[in-house]
């Protein structure tokens, strides 16, 4: 239990430092271009194929118990609904937890283990300023995009198959999407993709800056890049749930 | 009057410098003094500290008591700022170059350049060609660190360590893994920035023979102290038993062969457990 609040604390303060120096990050929009490409644009074949079979799945699983209700005008809304507020943020944050941060994660964590950041911090430059706190930026900046291109897609797949292979009449899967999709729908979904962001970047960062620096060390990292970013955003996902409800 | 006193003080000077990791006591009253302009070797077995050492000498950890002092100011007492001052006058080598992987060498010797001094391009392009040629090494400015030997990535490494103009220079064991040549071309590099650009050098090393030709004075840290200090010639001459040990390589002595273990006979005689 103590151990867990120190981790906590550690985290915290780990946080405002990194806080901190990514001010000064903004000031080198290379590495940040670099760090938001390797985040955000190496994800995107992942994101895309996911977000486009969950949306077929949506498609078909939607359509037939709408079907048993007489109610399959209602495709289109519910499934946007479904996607933007919830689904979206939560498996693309998951996958990108899975691609991008273990990536962060072993990267920083192999840095760690080969004496670069000790190298750096030699050479009195602050190896937060320089590897982290791009790297945490361009996690968090990437993440509500990636969600943004998972929903659209989500929504393609569910129209693909919801009306083109299961019979729903377009218009109607338009219009209703249309007339029930609000802005607060939307506003809910990047909330809580950016906070999902800079948990998954956040932890991703800490475990590759303090992972023991032997090969063990680093998979240890990666691993609990993983695990903890999973739980994190199961956990945010409730709590920021019942606060928009 | 004040320069000629600056001249003649240390540039680093460690006293009775305690320092214990979980519990075991790494240096119990450490005195070592490093002279400016000289080559300044520490030796010992594995496991003495020597590394450690240089990471007290660098403000990276912190000592149990006594005092380590660079440019006569107490290293654990400086704050972050204080202590990136200090380290822009001190340049390091360490044991696997530690070069940043993801930039080529010309990028890696101009890393501290940009990070502390706006230079126009072509000036650190001039700057930089001229730290490589010091190294013998201007015709892989290209080539990125995975292509490179390890003594070729050692040479960068020092290349980098060189071109932010520093006082000090400290090489964590220079020599290790490295072929009879590029052990020769980094004592010659050692010695030759040494000279040339009026440092101060502290080397860290296993490889008594390498660094007795280019030390000009020595330290031997056994058992968490100095036992033995003097120019290489002296401690050649050395007749106490746990200096001649570590100068001729006896492989048993005051530092023993075995790990500390329970009687081997009894051990053997016991049940294994189930």
């Amino acid at each position: 239990m103590l151990r867990g609040v120190g981790k906590l604390g550690a985290v915290a303060l780990f946080l405002v430092r990194v806080l901190g120096q990514s001010v000064l990050a903004f000031g080198r929009p290379g590495a940040l271009a670099r760090q938001i490409y390797n985040s955000g644009a190496r994800s995107l074949v992942i994101i895309m194929l996911s977000g486009l079979f969950l949306g077929m799945v949506l498609g078909l699983q939607l359509f037939d118990l709408l079907q048993r209700f007489g109610s399959t005008s209602a495709l289109g809304e519910a499934s946007a609904l479904a996607l933007i507020k919830e689904l979206g943020p939560v498996i693309t944050a998951l996958l990108f937890a899975g691609r991008a941060g273990t990536a962060l994660a072993s990267e920083i964590g192999l840095m760690c283990a080969t004496d670069q950041l000790a190298a750096m911090d030699m050479m009195a430059v602050d190896p937060v300023r320089h590897v982290v706190a791009p790297r945490f930026l361009g996690g968090l900046i990437a993440l509500p995009l990636l969600t943004a291109i998972f929903d659209c897609i989500g929504i393609y797949g569910t129209q693909l198959i919801g009306v083109g292979m299961m019979g729903a009449e377009p218009g109607t899967f338009w219009s209703q999407m249309q007339g029930a999709v609000a802005v607060h729908d939307v506003y809910e979904g990047f909330i809580k993709s950016v906070v999902f962001g800079a948990l998954c970047s956040l932890i991703a960062v800490y475990e590759g800056f303090h992972a023991q620096a032997t090969a063990e060390g680093v998979g240890l990292a990666t691993t609990r890049t993983v695990v903890n970013s999973a739980v994190m955003i199961l956990l945010f996902d409730y709590v920021l749930t019942a606060v928009f409800l | 009057m004040r320069g000629a006193d600056q001249e003649s003080q240390p540039i680093v000077d460690v006293q009775d410098l305690h320092y214990a990791i979980g519990g075991r006591a790494i240096f119990s009253g450490l005195n070592l003094r490093v002279r400016r302009g000289a080559i300044t070797a520490v030796m010992g077995p594995s496991g003495t500290g020597k590394t450690t050492l240089l990471r007290l000498i660098m403000g990276e950890h912190a000592p149990s008591s006594g005092r380590v002092l660079a440019f006569g100011e107490d290293v654990a007492t400086l704050s972050r700022e204080q202590l990136y001052a200090l380290r822009r006058r001190i340049g390091m080598l360490f044991q696997n170059g530690a070069l940043l992987t993801d930039l080529s060498v010309y990028d890696n010797v101009a890393f501290p350049v940009r990070e502390h001094a706006r230079l126009p391009e072509p000036v650190l392009r001039e700057l930089v060609l001229m730290k490589l040629q010091a190294v013998g090494l201007r015709g892989a400015a290209e080539l990125m660190p995975a292509e490179l030997s390890g003594g070729m990535a050692r040479r960068v490494a020092l290349a980098r360590a060189i071109v932010m103009d520093p006082e000090v220079l400290i090489y964590d064991e220079p020599f290790v893994g490295l072929d009879p040549i590029s052990m020769g071309v980094i004592g010659r590099l050692i010695e030759s920035l040494n000279r040339t650009l009026g440092i101060t050098s502290i080397v860290v090393s296993h490889d008594v023979h390498e660094i007795g030709t280019i030390a000009d004075y020595s330290y031997l840290l056994s058992g968490g102290s100095v036992v033995a200090e003097g120019s290489p010639a002296q401690l050649a001459a050395e007749q106490r038993e746990v200096v001649r040990q570590f100068m001729s390589g006896s492989p048993d002595g005051p530092v023993p062969f075995h790990y500390p273990a329970p009687d081997y006979y009894e051990q053997l005689l016991e049940q294994s457990p189930p």
